[in-house]
């Protein structure tokens, strides 16, 4: 994921030259092609993520498209008020990457594992909160972010996720259907999706036919498909690395009580309200604090089962 | 037209009436902040920036962010005197339903570059403002007025260091050292002294001037920076609550609203 967005941001440089990345002495090994090619357009701020964010929003100001890039919670807890005061309530082309989403680097501990993030974000007025769910839609949604009002916060992960590109195009805030089902309803966002698609298969070993979603744009919310689902599966859940309090989670429960779409039985499975202290590779972390296939197919047997 | 140094004593003087009917009318704190900087904000609009009332995003314009947010009754009064607004408009500070807030916001206020309020955002983002005009080529010039308590903000820093870094010298900050912050004084708080040095050892030029001295202020806001690299860092030695006997050096008027007497005795300290 994180190559495609550097892909994609190196195509949209060639074309303008008000594009500026920002990174918060991050990125070893992965910019220099960029910095080699638009050498003014790439500033190493140092670790100084609150100067990186309100230096962006001086630029945005200005009139340049910036993206700013760390890692795990850095560009965006570290610098939230700069977020907020900054950038979002002077609606700038501020564009925030944060690579390393949820667990991806689990071996370096709490303070790395981005968890909260999606829940935090999401409350910003003026922003767009991009989770993908494969490289391919995490090419698109730089160029999209890049192209939008606003500011955007981009959250990519170590896990690829899906890999095929699917036939429709790529949309902030249109969802992308991953495979058709009958019976439960998966909402996803991000690489964990992997773990959806294996829990399905083994769903599907047992009679049980799933929808796969990506809800790659966490905000705006696609609320049609929610509309169309809610009262098509016995069970809709919704998969996310991150804490289940106001994240994807939540934002679909919220539209679906409030619209009166309620579907008939609902399950989020993401990180229950703890810091995760333990650590270990993704997939391990996954398992340890029940996000993993494994758990999720278990989960989903024994609500259909209630 | 750029007034002389007699028209902008005048100029800071009806800046000090306007805050103190400001901030009498809203019930409003910070009098003692914006009396601070009157002589400063008079000399930047009345004779240093360029603008144009009509166009208030001119593209050469230059730019002023004030990062002292509290004291935005002071930038609204002289964007009012300055044309940018009825001086009447004033009259709604603070007041329910109005844009004036008490911390200066630019929303539905011609002239005012960004909001501000928390501090320790005000010269980071003008350092990034300043950034883009080095990168564009461009000539006009950037100012942030920032006041001394928030030199405790590690992000003011981070942008001092990152400023010199960048040979920003089409950027200046002013700061307003009057010494007192919230509760005590500066130095009581987390010393900031020596603070010229602290910035000269940042990479800055810094100068020292009486903040309340308008050709002081003048020399120092006007000199070209372009045999320099550095961004220069003026550090204006002013009076909290300069101009109202009472007020000055009080720490009380950084939340105090001048009401009755007060008000009146005030009023009558400006008028001579």
């Amino acid at each position: 994921m994180r190559d495609s967005f550097i892909k994609s941001l190196i195509d949209i440089a060639k074309k303008d030259k008000d594009l500026v990345l920002l990174t918060g002495d991050l990125g070893f090994g992965i910019f220099e092609d960029f910095e080699n090619m638009f050498p003014g357009q790439y500033y190493n701020v140092g670790v100084a993520e609150q100067n990186m964010t309100s230096i962006a929003s001086g630029l945005a100001l200005e009139g340049k498209k910036v993206f700013t890039y760390s890692l795990a919670n850095f560009p965006t807890l570290r610098c939230l008020e700069q977020i907020r005061n900054d950038a979002c309530y002077h609606n700038l082309n501020v564009n925030i990457v944060a690579s390393g989403g949820g667990f991806s680097y689990g071996q370096l501990g709490m303070s790395h594992h981005a968890t909260e993030d999606i829940s935090i974000m999401r409350a910003l007025p003026n922003v767009k909160l991009v989770v993908p769910s494969s490289p391919w839609e995490a090419e698109n949604a730089t160029k999209e972010l890049y192209k939008s009002e606003g500011v955007g916060y981009l959250r990519i992960d170590k896990t690829n996720g899906v890999q095929e590109k699917p036939s429709q195009p790529f949309k902030i805030g249109e969802s992308i259907s991953i495979q058709s089902g009958n019976d439960v309803c998966f909402i996803a966002c991000g690489g964990i999706i992997n773990e959806v698609v294996d829990s399905a298969k083994s769903l599907k070993r047992v009679g049980i036919s799933s929808e796969i979603i990506s809800m790659h744009t966490i905000k705006p919310l696609d609320v049609n498909i929610l509309t169309k689902v809610s009262g098509k599966y016995k069970l809709v859940v919704s998969v996310e690395e991150g804490n289940v309090i106001g994240g994807l989670g939540s934002a679909i429960s919220e539209f679906c009580m409030e619209s009166g779409h309620i579907p008939p039985k609902f399950m989020k499975i993401g990180l229950k309200d703890i810091y995760s202290s333990i650590v270990g590779d993704q997939a391990y972390l996954r398992a340890k604090y029940q996000m993993d296939a494994k758990y999720i197919t278990e989960a989903v047997l024994e609500k259909l089962a209630t | 037209m750029k007034k002389n140094i007699n028209e902008l004593i005048h100029l800071a003087n009806k800046l000090r009436k306007h805050a103190v009917q400001m901030t009498s009318s809203g019930s409003s704190s910070h009098v003692g902040s914006i009396l601070s900087i009157a002589d400063i904000l008079a000399v930047l609009y009345g004779s240093i920036l360029k603008f144009k009332v009509k166009n208030p995003s001119w593209p050469n314009r230059d730019r002023f962010i004030l990062s002292k947010g509290h004291a935005g009754a002071g930038v609204y009064a002289v964007l009012a005197e300055s044309g940018f607004f009825s001086v009447d408009i004033l009259k709604t500070h603070y007041q329910n339903g109005s844009d004036l807030s008490g911390h200066v916001s630019h929303k539905g206020i011609p002239g005012v570059e960004f909001s501000t309020g928390s501090l320790g955002h005000g010269l980071p983002v003008i350092t990034g403002m300043a950034l883009a005009a080095k990168i564009n080529n461009q000539k006009h010039r950037y100012f942030v007025l920032m006041s001394d308590g928030e030199c405790n903000e590690g992000s003011n820093w981070e942008a001092i260091m990152f400023a010199a870094h960048h040979n920003l010298n089409n950027l200046i900050a002013v700061v307003d050292r009057n010494m007192l912050q919230s509760i005590y004084s500066t130095e009581e708080t987390v010393k900031l002294e020596p603070f010229s040095e602290k910035w000269r050892s940042f990479g800055w030029e810094v100068e020292e001037v009486d903040g309340h001295s308008c050709q002081d202020l003048f020399n120092s806001l006007s000199k070209g920076r372009q045999n320099s690299d550095k961004p220069l860092c003026i550090i204006a030695k002013t009076i909290k609550g300069k101009g109202v006997s009472f007020m000055e050096n009080n720490i009380l008027w950084h939340y105090r609203s001048p009401k009755g007497d007060e008000f009146n005795e005030a009023m009558k300290e400006l008028d001579n």
